[in-house]
Parts: C-alpha cells; structure tokens; sequence
C-alpha cells in the first residue's frame, strides 16, 4: 500500500514537472510570466504552510521574510559587478534568516492570537523602515537592478532569458516542495503537527516545544526569504509595497483557499487566487476585488479544509 | 434503555411528569458518555442521582438544562421536547441550574448576579424587589455582601449565591450538581434546609450528589447512574447509606 | 516660533486628542475580543466607511450632529449584519477561522469603498469653527471637542455597561458566557448587539476624526494598526486598559513628532508594543498579570 502511494505521488510529480517544464514553449509571454509568478508566490504560501498547516501558529509575518529575501538579493545584486546570483541568494537567506531569527525569540512567548498580531505589526515595522529610510531602500521608489546570469563558477555563465528562469525557478520551487516534503514526513514534522494538535500535551510528553517552533520559524522564513531573492530576480525590482502586511494576509489566503497542512495546497491556492484575480479583473474592471473576497471568505467558511480538502473528500466518495 | 425495577408510582397515574428523560445519548469528541439515560422527576419532587466520578451524573444535568445537546434521545419538560433548545430559551421555561463548580460571575456584585437571570420583559419593578428580597430572607450572608464582587465570597457562600441566582428565574425545577461539595458541615445542613425550602415551595429538585444521607434524606426518590447508564432506582425511605446496593453503585 | 515647554505642551493636547478617537476607536475592539474572542480586522473598514456615511449625510444634510448620528447607527447595523452572516457560523471553530473571515471581509470592504466612493479623499468640515490663542497658535476649537466628544460617549458606554440591563448581559456573558445562556441571557443577540456597538463606535471615531484628516479608502489601515498596538497593550478585552493605552502610545508619537516625521513617529508604538510584549505580555496598563 505504501509503495502504491509512492508511485502514485512520484508519477503525480513527473507529470506536473513535465508540463511546467514544457509550458514556456505553449504559452504567451503574458502567461510565462504569469506562471513563473505563481510559483514564486506558491513557494511563499508554502513556506507559510510550515507555520499555519503544520505548527499551528497563525503568521502575518510572511512579507517581512519575503520582503528582507527581495531586498537582501537587491543589495547584493547592486554592489557587485557584474551581478552574482549566488551572491544574491546568500545576501537574501541571511537577511530572511536574521529576522526569522527575530520573530522566532517571539514566537516562543506568545500565544496564538498575540502571535499572528505581533508578525503583522512587525511586517509593519519593516515597512516603515523601508519606506522612510529612502537612502539605503529607495523609499517609496524601491530598487532598480539587473537581472544576473545564472553562473557556475569560471567562466560558465549562462544569461536568463525567460524561459531558463522558468526553469531556474521551477527547479528551486520543485526542490523546495520535495526537502519541505521530507522535512514534514520526518520525525520532526510529525512533532510539529502534534504541536498543532494539542501543544500542551506534546509538551506534556517532553519534547521541547520552544526548540522546534524556533526551527519552524526559521524555516519558515528561510523558504519566503527564497521566494523574495527569486521574485527580485525575475522582476529586478524591490519595493516596499512588498512588505506591507497586505501581502502577508494575501499569502494566509493562499493557504487556506488551497488547504492548509498540506504544502501542495498553497500553491494551488495561490494558482487558483491568482488566476481568478486575473479572469475577474478582465470582466469587472473596476470592483473585482470584491467578488474575490467573498468567494474568500465564503471559503473560510463553508470550505474549511481549502480547494484540495474539498476534493479530497469529493474523490474519496 | 429505560431501567426502573419495579414501577414506583411517583406522581397520581393520569399526570405527566414534569421532567422526563428519554434514553439520551451524548458524546464528548469521540467519546460515548451517555448510553441512553431515563429518568423522570414529577411536580414538586426531589430525585436524587447516585453514582461514582465520572459516570454521567453532571452531564445528565448539563443535557437537561441544554448546555449539552443529546444526539440521540429524547428530553420532555411540561410535555413539550426540549432536547434541541438552548439554554437560554430553557432557563425562561423554568429549569434552572446550579453547576458543580458553582461558577458565579467573579468581577459582578452580589446583587448584580441575582439580577442576572430575571431582567427580562414583563417583570415590574416591585416584583424584582420582592424577589431580591426573598433572597436576601433566605441567605442573609448574600445580604450582607450584596456589594462584593462574586469572586471574593468563600466557596460556601458562592454555593448560596449561585442557589439563589438560580431561584431568581423562579424555576420549576432546579438542577443541583453536588451542592455539598468541598463545604464545611454548618454549611451542609444549610444547603439540606435550602433543599427543603424549594420544596415546600413546589420546586422540583434533581439532586445529583456523593453525599449519600444527605441524599436519601433530601430526596423522594433516587436513581443510580454507572457508566452512562441508569442501573437502579429506588424509593429513598426503602434505603439505608449502609445497604449493598449502594455500596455498589458509589463505594469503591 | 514659542519654546520647547509650549511645544510639549501643545503637543501633549495635541496627543491627548488623538489618544481619545484612538481610545474610543480600540474600545469597540477591545470588547469584541473580550466577549467573543474575535480579532476584527475588519474594524479600520468600519471606521472608514462610518467617516463616509457621515460625509454623504453631512452633503445632504449640512448637520454635523446628523451625521454623527447616523453613521454610528447605520454602521452599527453594518456590523450586526456582518456578525450574523460570517461570524456566527464560524463560532466553536478554530480562532484562525474567524481573524480570515474578518480580513476578508475588511478586503471586500475596502474596495467597495474604493469602488464607490474613488481614491481621492473627502472632506468633512469642522462643525465647530474658530480658534482659541494657545501660546503661540491659534488652537482650533474642534480638537478640543473631538476629544470631548469621544469621551462623553466613552463614558456613556461605560455607564451602560455598569448600570443597564444589557450591560450587565455583556459583562456577565464576557466573564462566563455558557452560565450566562444558563440564566437565561439571550447571549446569541447579546453578542451580535456587542459587535454592532463596537462597530458602531468604530464608525463614530471615522466621523469624528473626518475633519482632521480626509477621508479615504485606505484611512482604516493605519487605524487598525495602531488600535491592535493599543489592545494589545492595554490588555485585551480590558475597557480601561485601551483608554489609557491609547492615550500613553498617542502622547509619546505627538513628542516624538516634534523630532522626526509623523510616518516615522509611529515606529514609537511599535517600540511599546515590543516592549509589552517583551516585559508584560498580557497588557502593560493590567492591574495584576494573569
């Protein structure tokens, strides 16, 4: 039954590689883009999966990560010439990491409602630093930079053009799936999920809680701060608009829309957000936001377990 | 499964009860608490519900005042079905209820937690007064403290309060989860006089309780609970707190 | 230009009136968390939209008092609405569940207003004009109104709570709400009441401070903010605590104003706020920590 399962998710996974991998060459540049967004921003959502699905701990801190990833990534590719990818990486995890580091001592001392509130006020924080301190930021204006090329080492060095940055970002976001994947499956993500579940009780048992939300946070983050340097790469831009915690809460949809807990989820529900974002925004030019948010909220509420939740149940009948 | 030995007549033949429970199933989660509970309490009558931690006893209370739904089962009160009604909507048709842990609002006064239950439309200010008044008759210590915040009364004195706030809804039967919990002996014979009191007032009683005399004594009747089921039930006056049936369904 | 002692003294009137619609603002949050456990993000879009109905009523009417007046009620109403449709269903279930819905809604609200009403900002003018000689300024007579205003009606709320028959539902209902049901207090409509009278002085601060700054779509974001920075540390669900938290993190961002800009005087609240959090969790102006 195992191997079953086994076989069933890898060809599962094939199939889906296969045809994003193939798609840059079927679809319009409008929606090569498109796409590679959406995965960008499927990895954001399941970074915050880690914190909402497994951990249990509500986060509006996720434009921060992803935010400081954005900005770190723009640091490094503006200062160095010609402007390293790997360089780029580097500068964003720490940055992403610094601040999870940060939001992690919280973390521990604060209980669900307190937390959720606290990460959304400290992607405030960020965002008013950003914002005011327009020497370092750019302020309101963001940064503008190069794209880099992707380079390994002496002298091979290929330039992105869209479709090997598809690639490049398909690759990243594929691996991030798996290793979070393995992550979750493994004895820790099992300790997670207990957490979630009752948090006095696995503590009750022994295990140290602070110690794996601590890991958990950092994790968390470490995985948006990604998307934030591959979202900067692709656009060449950082803004502060990125920051701001709207973003956050638009990533907490993405998970629950796609159903959280299940790292695939959120990237479907990012995929399902942004393209009826999109298809609403063509027919109802001016109000579409507000279908958008009550089949959102519409959801939450009848829907609790998300888009794959429901189909989920819907197979199984 | 409606368990009774041998038919007791418990009111005259021909009159509903005023209260009857009907193999009430309830479940907590996943687990099965209650396997069909029945059990009936007439106009005016103290019944007493025996049994030891955990078998049910306070959640029979808690489905007939409808803080608890039953999922199966039914619960009559003055021949209407209550099962599915809140408890608000309960508490208006005359069922009061006094918890285990007595829970009395801490940061309201005194007074501010009798009035709790009987702001409702209809009721002039004298009769409030009057109401209120009886109260205090009843426990002068509710009197004298009628300005202190509900958290700062002793356990005994909050098991008067939370009686008397029950009493303000001028109940038709109260629900009385363990009154003599955790209270001194004086307070006791208090609690076994207020018992009386509701009584002669044709106030039914549904006593749930570990205080074996004090059961048989305060009570017509009594049933015996053991894992969410009714075992036993008998008159109290054919019963001693020494006899073996007892000692089955409460020692240890 | 006066001294330094006049400009904190201004300042310190200045804060003291801003804390008050702040005060009045987290009070509605304040007390919807505290009954019912509910983070409402949607609060900032009720005070926005309570500023807008008192713009088109101001525009119909010419009457400050109207608008006041009817915006707190028809807001109230908005409120009670939304409670029943999304709130209610979502009760028992995880509390992640009910701070989702309460953002989504805050989305759908804000680009309603944003479809309705377009993203230039209105103005509602002063009901009471003319200035009075503050030192060196001539101090416009509203501000000290406003904080009047808010005051009074904060005031009465507190009396209602204190003396009413349905504040004392309220109370009873946020101290031990399944014993409340049990004596028979209707807590279904009192909670739904609750949220229409937080709403409802959300919508009031939205007028009251209308005059101060224009009205636009977005004007809610920086209010919700900064009103989850005063529950949090004036403790949740604590009445009093908001107040005097709201006017604390006020006076300290009218001082800090007098050195850096007002965008960046609001990095003050969030120093409080990581301070409470740090030293007190469960709210710096909390009688005893529980």
């Amino acid at each position: 039954m195992r191997r079953g399962h086994g076989l069933v998710f890898w060809t599962g996974f094939a199939v889906v590689i296969a045809l994003l991998t193939v798609a840059p060459f079927i679809l319009s540049e409008f929606w090569r883009r498109f796409l590679t967004e959406i995965l960008i921003w499927g990895l954001l959502a399941m970074s915050s999966d880690i914190l909402i699905g497994y951990t249990g701990m509500i986060s509006f801190g996720h434009s921060a990560f992803f935010g400081l990833g954005m900005y770190g990534a723009a640091a490094a590719l503006l200062t160095t010439n010609p402007p390293d990818l790997w360089l780029a990486l580097f500068y964003g995890l720490i940055a992403a990491a610094a601040i999870a580091a940060f939001v992690a001592y919280f973390s521990t001392r604060l209980r669900d409602i307190y937390f959720a509130i606290t990460t959304l006020i400290f992607s405030q924080i960020f965002y008013v630093v950003i914002f005011t301190w327009t020497a370092v930021t750019g302020g309101e204006n963001g940064l503008n930079f190069d794209q880099p090329a992707l380079g390994f080492g002496r002298g091979l060095s290929i330039p992105f053009t869209p479709t090997i940055l598809h690639w490049f970002v398909l690759a990243v976001v594929a691996g991030s799936y798996l290793l979070l994947r393995r992550i979750t499956r493994s004895p820790f993500g099992m300790v997670l999920q207990s957490i979630r579940e009752n948090e006095a009780r696995t503590r009750a048992i022994g295990y140290p809680i602070e110690r794996y939300k601590i890991v958990a946070v950092m994790l968390s983050g470490l995985f948006a701060g990604l998307a934030g340097v591959l979202y900067a790469i692709q656009n060449q831009f950082a803004a502060p608009d990125f920051v701001f915690f709207l973003v956050s809460g638009e990533t907490v949809i993405y998970n629950v829309v796609g159903g959280i807990g299940t790292l695939v989820g959120p990237i479907v529900g990012a995929a399902f957000f942004l393209l009826l974002r999109e298809g609403l925004s063509r027919f109802l030019t001016e109000y579409y936001l507000i279908p958008l948010g009550v089949i959102f909220i519409a959801i939450v509420i009848f829907l609790p377990q998300g888009l794959l939740g429901f189909a989920r149940r819907w197979l199984n009948q | 499964m409606a368990v009774l030995d041998q038919p007791l007549s418990k009111t005259e033949p021909n009159s509903e009860p005023l209260l009857a429970v009907d193999g009430i199933h309830t479940y907590y989660g996943k687990s099965h608490i209650l396997h069909g509970v029945s059990l009936e309490v007439g106009r005016g009558e103290v019944v007493g519900l025996l049994g030891r931690n955990g078998v049910g006893k306070s959640t029979t209370l808690k489905a007939i005042a409808g803080i608890v739904h039953p999922s199966q089962g039914e619960v009559r009160f003055e021949g209407r079905s209550i099962a599915r009604l809140p408890s608000h909507r309960l508490a208006r048709l005359g069922i009061g209820y006094v918890p285990e842990d007595r829970r009395i609002f801490p940061l309201l006064t005194v007074l501010e937690n009798l009035r709790v239950g009987f702001d409702r439309h209809g009721m002039d200010k004298a009769r409030k007064t009057e109401l209120i008044d009886k109260a205090y008759t009843y426990f002068p210590v509710l009197a004298e403290r009628r300005n202190q915040s509900g958290g700062t009364l002793s356990g005994g004195e909050q098991q008067m309060l939370a009686i008397a706030r029950a009493m303000m809804l001028e109940p038709k039967i109260i629900l009385l989860d363990e009154p003599t919990e955790g209270l001194m002996p004086r307070m006791v014979s208090q609690i076994q006089e207020i018992i009386e009191v509701l009584r002669r007032q044709d106030v039914a009683v549904l006593l749930v309780e570990q205080n074996v005399p004090l059961a048989l004594g305060a009570c017509r009747r009594v049933y015996f609970i053991e894992k969410g089921e009714v075992r036993h039930h008998a008159l109290a006056s054919e019963l001693r707190a020494t006899d073996a049936v007892v000692r089955q369904y409460l020692g240890v | 230009m006066g001294n330094a002692i006049d400009q904190i003294l201004i300042q310190t009137i200045n804060g003291v009136v801003t804390g008050m619609i702040l005060a009045l603002v987290s009070s509605g949050l304040t007390l919807i968390f505290g009954i019912m456990d509910v983070v409402n993000f949607a609060h900032g879009e009720l005070f926005m939209l309570g500023a807008y109905v008192g713009v088109l009523t101001l525009a119909v009417t010419g009457n400050f008092w109207l608008a006041l007046i009817s915006a707190s009620l028809l807001i109230a109403l908005l409120g009670a609405a939304i409670y029943l449709v999304t709130l209610r269903p979502l009760i028992g279930r995880d509390p992640l569940t009910t701070i989702l819905a309460t953002f989504g809604i805050s989305l759908v609200l804000q680009n309603y207003a944003l479809w309705q009403f377009g993203p230039v900002s209105r103005k509602i003018s002063e009901p009471i004009g003319g200035h009075f000689t503050l030192f060196y300024l001539d101090y416009p007579w509203y501000r000290v109104a406003v904080a009047l205003l808010s005051a009074a009606i904060i005031g009465g709320f507190w009396l209602f709570l204190k003396f009413g028959t349905w504040g004392i539902w309220i109370r009873a209902t946020t101290q031990d709400r399944v014993m409340a049901q049990a004596m028979g207090v209707p807590v279904p409509w009192v909670l739904t009441g609750v949220f229409a009278i937080g709403s409802g002085m959300a919508a009031a601060s939205g007028v009251l401070f209308g005059p101060f700054g224009g009205v636009d779509p977005t004007m809610g974001l920086n209010w919700i903010l900064r009103a989850f920075i005063v529950v949090v540390v004036g403790g949740m669900g604590s009445l009093g605590g908001s107040i005097a938290a709201a006017i604390f993190i006020s006076l300290l961002e009218a001082y800090a104003s007098l050195w850096v800009s007002p965008s960046q005087a609001v990095i003050v609240s969030f120093v409080v706020l990581i301070v409470t959090l740090l030293v007190r969790p469960t709210g710096l102006f909390v009688a005893t920590p529980k």
